[in-house]
């Protein structure tokens, strides 16, 4: 499995660490009802297809990504950084 | 008054290994300073880098004048090595790291081939070229690997492993050389 990451570009699944779902960013808000945190905590789909998480590019340039991949075809589809989405070509922020 | 010595991460420890003309060596110590500049503060890093005829390096690359380098090594972050760092004022977090690191060189017609068992990258001309800065592992350890020639390249990886870094790259060496008394 490879990942292309934004910065880096293609490289071994040996340099990602896997989160898990990228329900993780949707975090509710200071005092959402118990259910808002239960399935923010606890209840994830499993799909037979599309699904979107989250790794960390822990060998490389340590940016968090979220990727869109197919657990039917292991195709990836996008990967994306989350903390700079429109990440310019150069490291420093302009 | 005590009188401190500065010692690199191998001295004593490791002389420089030659195995089928490739050479495995510890560099001598160095300045390494992490640059890592704050959002939106990418045009006061590059002012403050001028004077050193420097410029903040893209992903996978570097930016070199007289001695004085800086290496990418992570989304916002570059060391500069071998000079001391600018007065970056409050554009970049600026710390000193040259404790932190061992640098290794590895030149030679098997250095290629030695990388390529411990380091999962495209270490071929043309995903790798001469210049190429880039993070990545030494099997399990942290890597900071710099192609310097067209058979030569740059390891940095954590002074706490430099001792470990070098047994898995001697090891792979001498893999690689007796591979080549076998066909001889």
């Amino acid at each position: 499995m490879r990942l292309t990451c934004p910065l880096c570009g293609e490289r071994d699944r040996r340099e990602f660490y896997y989160y898990g779902s990228d329900d993780y960013l949707n975090r509710p808000s200071e005092g959402a009802a118990p259910d808002a945190w239960d399935d923010y905590l606890h209840l994830r789909t499993n799909p037979a297809g599309i699904t979107h998480d989250l790794w960390y590019h822990d060998m490389g340039c340590s940016s968090w990504l979220r990727v869109t991949r197919n657990t039917v075809t292991h195709e990836i589809h996008a990967v994306e950084a989350i903390a700079a989405p429109k990440a310019s070509a150069r490291g420093a922020a302009k | 008054m005590p009188d401190l010595i500065a010692k690199s991460a191998l001295a004593g420890h490791a002389a420089a290994l030659t195995l089928g003309d490739t050479t495995l060596a510890e560099a001598p110590m160095t300045t390494i300073t992490s640059i890592a500049p704050f959002p939106n503060k990418g045009k006061a890093v590059d002012a403050a880098l001028k004077p050193l005829g420097l410029e903040f390096p893209a992903p996978n690359t570097a930016s070199s004048k007289d001695g004085a380098r800086l290496l990418w090594t992570g989304r916002q972050q570059a060391f500069l090595i071998g000079t001391a760092a600018p007065d970056m004022g409050d554009a970049a977090a600026v710390t000193d790291q040259s404790d932190g690191w061992v640098i290794l060189t590895l030149s030679g017609p098997l250095a290629r081939d030695t990388l390529a068992r411990l380091v999962p990258l495209d270490l071929r001309d043309a995903a790798f070229p001469v210049g190429t800065t880039t993070r990545s592992g030494l099997n399990h350890m942290a890597l900071i690997l710099t192609r310097t020639g067209d058979a030569a390249y740059e390891i940095m990886t954590f002074r706490s492993m430099a001792r470990t870094a070098w047994h898995e790259l001697a090891e792979a060496l001498e893999t690689q050389a007796a591979r080549l008394d076998q066909l001889a």
